[in-house]
């Protein structure tokens, strides 16, 4: 048997694999995240919140409506793309002009609100979600077991950075966002409805997030604090991409997730803490980011 | 002349105050305050945003409570090393984080106090989800048992006024000017010739000692230290403090701090609303109120007693 | 000044003494009852409100009234932070005058509960903190530790599946404190009962993706893989072990420290197969279901878990004392507590130790497949009784300082 410092070349393919699974939820939520932070100019510390609601809107659907997993898929997103729009039209509009400090206090506010009604009406020991019948069971791959079901959640999670990348380099729209992101008084000189552009965005951020949490639902317990403990570790790899760099904060999602996959084997005790490490160092030799433009 | 007036009421109130308000609930609300104080100097008198302070405010509290319990030191040399520790803190931290500015500030304050969660998580000294329990008090300079609740409370009050006095010095000092202009308009106070940098450090890291001044002296009351005080909520709670009672106005945190810790005593009672509360208050404040509690009313006394003495001599403006 | 001061102080303590040895028996003419637990965290679930409306029958079975005087519950959420919950407890005892803290989750919130009812002459009865430090190291004359803790799961558990044959093991630990607590008490059961530990690993607290941990211990070959953590942690490791097909491939898991509550939230579909320990079990006896069908009227359809029937039988158990020592005074309540035997619908011939520990049955329980049950919270069939001797600490292990001064 081949072994690299010690371990089965094998268990380390598997290990890498599973660090591949989780760098993908890293990157759809961080990259909704730098979404928004890039045209808004916003930490939107509500991602979190808005990740555990996609969850729950799933069970939700699931539980009182027998919706199934892959319409959930559709509609969970939609909802949140619906409730993010909102709360950027009643809430955030009111912070443009001010401190961005602002909107990342407000919405670390909303993110306590929505964390405890959700904790008030559904308890914390969390909500059982099956992973969809068609994507039951796995596939051995020699080295390991891979429950098909990760397996599919590392395509869709790359389909998606990709074509949401591809709009915003290769599109008109994608082409006044990007134009709005450096001068919005220009572009709406030109005659687009920039604040439209702006509500869409944050509704397109929000959604992306709730698209995560239905994604998480059948691995990961489904419970109110859900989205509080990766949030932080969200916004570290987004301060390591380089903020509002979305091609930077997808590659670090999958990047950190293989580190992270990796500490997981050789040092499992400081695995929640590399990433911070990590960032930590880029920060020094690095301070805009790997990918970001110095600010 | 008013000021000082004011400043002597105040202080024969606090002195009289634990024989009508329970003494435990005034001693977390001066600890709480003190935090909110030091928050302040960074974020009202810097314009910088830590959204890490737990860790300094929680981290002296394990420090303090370590030298108390198991190396036997009186009450002085613990909260002394909480707050030397909180203070190289700071530096390492704080060298760290000016890099950069706002949200990136923010952002890297957070993520290196996680970091320090996760350590007291871990090491073995901290106890893990137990915590240091039962830390003796011992006698203040070997002479005043500090378990009788009187003496622990003025000790408590003595300590959170000479916290105050420091920030109060330090803003009203040349520094404080700097720091100001800091807050104003960065690259003008560079271009004066200030070297930036140094003034945020400094300020950076009188601010993370004060704070590890606060958990020390917490540690002192409750007698334990815990894993709640080095959580990032805990970080988000003296945001939440000094927001609310005024940042930028020099007793605001402390309106604010016994504002929060009263709806934490009293709301206990019915249950899980706390933290849907506490988020209402952020938004509230953050889209109705910016100035906060004290700021507010400051803002509405300037405005009436300049409109009543129109001719007469115009009052000092509220501190900034 | 300060003389002048002390000597008030004084006379008001003696005031107080005087007062209270001319009144005797119930102090103050009311025995008031906080429930001191978490309603809005981790352990609300597990504790929270179905605690407090325990609390409530018990009083109301008791008829509201002990020695004549009226009982009275207050309740309030420690919101599992240490300096809240010691900031209620000082309130209730030296303003509300509160005789007895009920319930109390959470090891850091309880330990700082521990010092204050010790100090101050308060009765502590403890239903749903883990830490075996209650009636070890930390013990106290006026504490009483009812439903389990972590020794008598770890040690419950270990024993109990290596005797059935489940004689290697690997443990996915929680990397703190309590985590390794729980693997080294689990350890030494296992080897004590012939088995062998193959190998363990520290996952950080909390952890969210378990699968890297999980292919780990099935590389290890062990028979046993033990969870040594708790909450929110156990319930993905065992979400994600059904996904990667361990128990299917032959492995069994156990949850050392799972409640009824976990395998509620995890679904039968994803659970079946967990063997874990527990205090109690609702449908274990006609007593049980009696109660538990009450309890679940005013809850809304769930099912008590182990520690919200512990605070019943605490809290019964406790007036009963008062009604036989004629006084509220905790030391002598909790001492009348020692000598009476518990009987009720909790357990049959429990026996409240000299450091305050209850000892009674554990039952080693293996949550049954979706096809097994038959109706709604029939979750678990007994595998065995573990004997309460066998399941706690032995009183001469805990280190308690006042039951080893007593010894010699």
């Amino acid at each position: 048997m081949i072994t690299l410092f010690g371990y089965p070349i094998q268990a380390l393919m598997g290990q890498l694999l599973l660090g591949l699974i989780n760098g993908a939820f890293y990157a759809v939520l961080s990259l909704g995240l730098a979404l928004i932070f890039g045209l808004l100019n916003i930490i939107n510390f509500a991602h979190g919140a808005q990740y555990m609601m996609g969850a729950f809107v799933a069970w939700l659907l699931l539980t009182y409506a027998g919706i199934n997993f892959w319409l959930s898929l559709i509609l969970a997103p939609l909802a949140l793309g619906l409730f993010g729009m909102a709360l950027e039209r009643l809430l955030l509009r009111r912070l443009y002009k001010l401190d961005p400090l602002y909107g990342l206090l407000l919405t670390f506010g909303l993110a306590l609100i929505i964390e405890g009604a959700f904790r008030q009406a559904y308890g914390v020991s969390g909500q059982a979600y099956q992973v969809p019948k068609l994507l039951q069971g796995g596939i051995n791959l020699g080295f390991m077991y891979l429950p098909l079901y990760r397996a599919a959640v590392v395509v869709v999670s790359l389909v998606i950075c990709l074509a949401t990348w591809l709009a915003i380099e290769k599109t008109k729209l994608g082409a006044l966002l990007r134009a709005a992101t450096e001068n919005p008084a220009l572009v709406q000189a030109f005659g687009v409805n920039v604040p439209v552009l702006v509500t869409g965005t944050y509704g397109f951020g929000a959604a992306l997030a709730g698209f995560a949490g239905v994604l998480a639902a059948p691995v990961y317990s489904v419970n109110p604090l859900m989205g509080s403990n990766i949030i932080i570790v969200v916004f570290a790899v987004v301060v390591i991409g380089g903020m509002g760099s979305i091609l930077g904060s997808v590659l670090t999602g999958f990047g950190l997730g293989l580190i992270e996959g990796l500490t997981k084997v050789f040092y499992p005790e400081a695995s929640s803490t590399v990433i911070f490490v990590i960032m930590a160092i880029v920060l020094l030799l690095k301070p805009a980011g790997l990918f970001g433009r110095t600010a | 002349m008013r000021p000082l007036i004011g400043l002597v009421l105040a202080l024969l109130a606090a002195l009289a105050l634990p024989f009508a308000v329970y003494p435990f609930f005034l001693m977390k609300g001066l600890c709480f305050g003190l935090f909110a104080v030091s928050f302040n100097l960074l974020l009202g008198y810097t314009g910088l945003l830590s959204f890490g302070h737990a860790a300094f405010f929680g981290f002296a509290a394990y420090v303090s409570g370590h030298v108390m319990k198991q190396w036997g030191l009186g009450p002085e040399l613990g909260i002394a090393s909480g707050v030397a520790v909180a203070a190289v803190m700071g530096l390492l931290f704080g060298l760290l984080a000016i890099r950069r500015q706002g949200i990136y500030f923010a952002m890297v304050t957070l993520a290196l106090a996680q970091m320090v969660y996760f350590f007291c998580v871990q090491a073995p000294f901290t106890h893990g989800e137990d915590g240091i329990q039962a830390i003796p008090r011992g006698k203040l300079f070997g002479l005043v048992p500090l378990d009788n609740m009187y003496a622990l409370y003025y000790t408590v009050l003595a300590i959170f006024c000479l916290g105050v006095w420091v920030v109060w010095r330090a803003i009203h000092s040349p520094f404080g000017q700097v720091l100001k202009a800091i807050r104003e308009n960065e690259a003008r106070a560079t271009s004066l010739g200030y070297r930036t940098e140094h003034f945020k450090l400094a300020a950076f890291v009188l601010s993370a000692s004060l704070a590890g001044l606060a958990g020390a002296t917490k540690t002192l009351v409750f007698q334990l230290a815990s894993l709640t005080d080095v959580d990032w909520h805990t970080s988000g709670e003296v945001v939440l403090m000094t927001l609310l009672g005024g940042m930028g106005t020099p007793l605001g945190p402390v309106v604010g701090a016994f504002f929060v810790v009263t709806l934490e005593n009293y709301l206990a009672e019915v249950g899980a609303w706390v933290t849907i509360i506490q988020g209402f208050i952020f938004v509230l404040v953050v889209t109705l109120f910016r100035r906060g509690l004290v700021g507010e009313a400051l803002a509405y006394w300037t405005k009436h007693s300049r409109n009543r003495s129109r001719s007469g001599a115009s009052l000092p403006s509220p501190s900034a | 000044m300060k003389q002048v001061f002390n000597a008030v102080l004084a006379a008001a303590a003696l005031v107080l003494v005087a007062g209270g040895s001319a009144q005797a028996q119930i102090s103050d003419g009311v025995v008031k009852i906080g429930v001191l637990n978490d309603q809005s965290g981790a352990y609300s679930d597990l504790s929270g409100q179905g605690s407090v409306v325990a609390a409530q029958m018990a009083i109301d079975d008791f008829g509201g009234k002990v020695k004549g005087k009226p009982i009275q519950l207050l309740s309030a959420d420690h919101q599992n932070k240490p300096d809240v919950g010691s900031n209620i407890a000082n309130r209730w005892i030296d303003v509300d005058h509160v005789d007895a803290i009920v319930d109390v989750p959470t090891s850091s919130v309880a330990l700082a509960i521990q010092e204050i009812t010790r100090n101050k002459d308060v009765a502590h009865l403890n239903s749903t903190a883990g830490t075996s430090d209650l009636t070890g190291k930390a013990c106290s004359p006026t504490t009483v530790h009812w439903t389990y803790d972590t020794y008598a799961q770890a040690h419950g558990t270990g024993t109990a599946i290596t005797k059935q044959g489940g004689d290697s093991w690997f443990f996915i630990t929680a990397d703190y404190a309590f985590g390794h607590a729980l693997e080294t008490d689990t350890a030494a059961a296992v080897k004590e009962a012939g088995g062998k530990v193959l190998g363990s690993v520290n996952a950080p607290f909390p952890t969210t993706d378990f699968s890297s941990f999980l292919l780990q211990a099935q590389g290890s070959g062990a028979k046993v893989i033990g969870l040594a953590n708790a909450g929110t942690d156990t319930i993905n490791a065992i979400k994600q072990a059904h996904e990667f097909g361990l128990t299917k491939a032959g492995q069994q898991l156990t949850g050392l420290l799972t409640f009824i509550s976990d395998v509620h939230s995890l679904g039968l579909d994803t659970a079946q197969g967990l063997i874990l320990t527990d205090a109690w079990y609702w449908d274990h006896d006609a007593d049980s279901r009696a109660w538990a069908k009450r309890w679940s009227q005013k809850m809304g359809g769930r099912m008590p878990t182990s520690v919200q029937a512990g605070v019943y039988s605490a809290v019964t158990h406790y007036l009963k004392a008062i009604d036989k020592a004629g006084t509220d005074e905790a030391r002598k309540v909790v001492d009348t507590m020692k000598t009476m035997p518990v009987n009720d619908m909790f357990t049959k011939n429990g026996k409240i130790r000299a450091d305050g520990r209850m000892v009674h049955d554990m039952y080693l329980v293996q949550v049954k497949t979706p096809a097994e049950s038959k109706y709604p919270w029939d979750y678990f069939k007994v595998l065995r009784t573990i004997p309460g001797d066998e399941a706690f600490r032995p009183l001469d292990k805990g280190g308690c300082p006042f039951v080893q001064s007593a010894g010699k």
